[in-house]
């Protein structure tokens, strides 16, 4: 699978709260969950985030709560993507079994830049900057992992495996 | 090679004799935790699964912690879904209002968990019972769900980063500042996917209760877990709670670790951490002049009958700074009537603090206590990001219980030996 779209850049340590802040958790409906969307990191994100857009963003992105209400208003929001140099345990997983994709690599979160628009492909883990050419390899999944993502999340790989 | 606490944990619910570091296992779990945020996501996703019946009912925990008494409207339906499913399912250890407390002050409390159990749960803060040498990780509501279907879960076997305490604390230093400090040096990230685990001769002078702030908070430093072996003081604690088989593990002496960090606990001073993270800490002497709106005293991390006492013991006698706020959160019901006959709650109302019933409550902005834009807290709990404790603008500074309760008095951050 591969796309293209404009990026919006964040820092290091993005925390759940940051992405979906608790005064919102009393739903979990993904429309409502998206208005929301990366609200206290950037108030202006949920109005200006156009589907297809990916969010790349520095160290231990998605830290702190469990709630997988953070990944589920990304997606929600329409986010193709989210591209870190690392991310929180917890995110990580979420995102992996609620089919969000996501990649990790240092290099590109340090090099791509906001407004840049990139291409990922999820099979190869290269991503690529439209801007200046640049591509940047990302840190490869297990096989295991590939399964969930493959099937678009946990709930359908434990529904295929039994 | 050896294998450390954690790894034997994983590899003995995993049929395992032998694992290692990066391993991918599928595990039998012990406990399978949720609460109202987050299992209402799980049980809508087990409906998916098109599964009739949860793989065993009395594996399953739910308890609604987070925005009860309920809130609003919305929440009240959230609880409802844990309810319903609780009875549908026949899950006996479902905890309604009256019997709730704040699920990580109440599992242990029960003997819902065990040493060496393998505990997953949907809260990040289930990371908790590691004080209790099981291993327990906080996960999200879909592996939440596949758990309730399948009684197992998936884990990369983590490496450990060995922590060892030594020397004698001070009379104002505990668990809540040994792992603030350890915080404060490796980062929040600086034991992301690995197990934190906490020894040496400080950790075994150590209560139970100040072993679970310590474990509670190893998620702000990134971790996957939290362990304290089990000792004698754990056996005391879990003597009449749990009441089924158990089995403690211990590390070999000739694990393997990726770092080892040592602190000498006598050169500590109570710590304080600024916002907007945990990891900013600071000894309270070196806070400065921070004037203080709300003080709470509560949560997973202090809300324990130990917290309650701290606190009591320096708010005796005194009165709430004017125009403070001092809230306070017993941590269950149990520890709510342990106070109350032990006179602190007399002590906490009398002071002029408001004393609620046992919620999550502000520690994550829900209800009981949210902050106006421009205004600062120092709570007992575990998180200072933006925005945690209410307006984006506000600010949240964690301390332990005897630091909230001296700045309770003094309107600002304030050492407790100051009053």
């Amino acid at each position: 699978m591969k796309f293209t779209g404009q990026v919006y850049k964040f820092g290091s340590n993005i925390d759940t709260d940051a992405i979906i802040p608790a005064r919102y958790l009393n739903t979990f409906d993904p429309v409502e969950l998206a208005r929301h969307c990366m609200e206290d990191a950037d108030p202006e994100f949920p109005g200006k985030v156009n589907p297809g857009d990916i969010i790349v963003a520095g160290r231990n992105f998605g830290c702190g709560s469990s709630r997988e209400h953070a990944p589920i208003a990304i997606k929600g929001a329409g986010v193709a993507c989210v591209v870190a140099d690392s991310f929180a345990r917890i995110f990580y997983r979420n995102a992996i079994n609620i089919g969000l994709p996501i990649l990790e690599s240092p290099e590109a979160a340090a090099a791509i830049q906001e407004g840049d628009e990139i291409e990922v492909d999820l099979e190869t883990g290269l991503i690529k900057n439209l801007r200046n050419g640049e591509v940047y390899q990302a840190t490869a999944f297990p096989e295991f992992m590939q399964g969930i993502i493959a099937r678009g999340g946990l709930i359908n790989y434990v529904k295929e495996s039994k | 090679m050896g294998m450390t606490i954690s790894q034997k944990i994983l590899a003995a619910h995993a049929g395992r004799e032998h694992v290692q570091a990066g391993e991918l296992l599928n595990c039998k779990v012990d406990v399978i935790l949720g609460n109202d945020v987050t299992a209402p996501v799980a049980i809508a996703e087990f409906k998916r699964l098109g599964r009739e019946h949860v793989h065993a009912s009395d594996k399953i925990v739910l308890v609604p912690d987070h925005f009860t008494p309920n809130k609003d409207i919305k929440s009240a339906e959230q609880a409802k879904i844990l309810r319903d499913f609780a009875r549908q399912q026949g899950i006996q250890n479902y905890f309604e209002i009256g019997q709730m407390g704040i699920e990580h002050c109440l599992l242990p409390e029960l003997g819902l968990v065990a040493p060496g159990d393998l505990v997953i749960g949907a809260d990040s803060h289930t990371c908790t019972y590691g004080a209790l040498g099981a291993f327990a990780t906080g996960v999200g509501s879909t592996d939440m769900a596949a758990a309730m279907a399948t009684g197992e879960a998936w884990f990369k076997v983590p490496e450990s980063i060995k922590f060892i305490y030594y020397g004698q604390p001070s009379r104002w230093v505990g668990g809540k500042d040994f792992i603030l400090h350890a915080i404060g040096d490796i980062g929040v990230d600086g034991a992301r996917y690995m197990s934190m685990e906490f020894t040496g001769e400080a950790i075994r002078g150590l209560s139970m209760d100040n072993r679970f702030s310590m474990a509670n908070m190893a998620i702000e430093a990134g971790g996957k877990n939290g362990i304290i072996a089990a000792d004698e003081i754990t056996m005391a604690y879990i003597k009449g709670r749990v009441k089924r088989p158990y089995h403690i593990y211990q590390s070999d002496e000739d694990a393997v670790y990726a770092r080892t960090i040592e602190y000498d606990v006598s050169k500590l001073e109570p710590v304080v951490a600024f916002p907007h993270l945990p990891e900013n800490t600071r000894p309270v002497s070196q806070a400065g002049e921070v004037w203080l709106d709300q003080v709470v005293i509560g949560s997973c991390t202090n809300g324990r009958i130990e917290d309650l006492q701290a606190a009591a013991e320096i708010l005796k006698g005194h009165k709430v700074y004017s125009g403070l706020r001092l809230i306070i959160l017993p941590g269950t019901q149990a520890i709510y009537l342990e106070a109350l006959r032990r006179g602190y709650i007399e002590t906490f109302i009398e002071a002029g603090a408001a004393v609620s019933t046992p919620t999550c409550g502000p520690c994550l902005g829900g209800h009981m206590g949210i902050l106006a834009k421009g205004e600062k807290a120092l709570a007992t709990t575990n998180r200072n990001f933006v925005g945690r404790m209410g307006h984006p603008e506000s600010e949240v500074y964690l301390s332990n219980p005897a630091v909230a309760a001296a700045s309770a008095i003094t309107g600002r951050i304030t050492p407790p030996w100051e009053v």
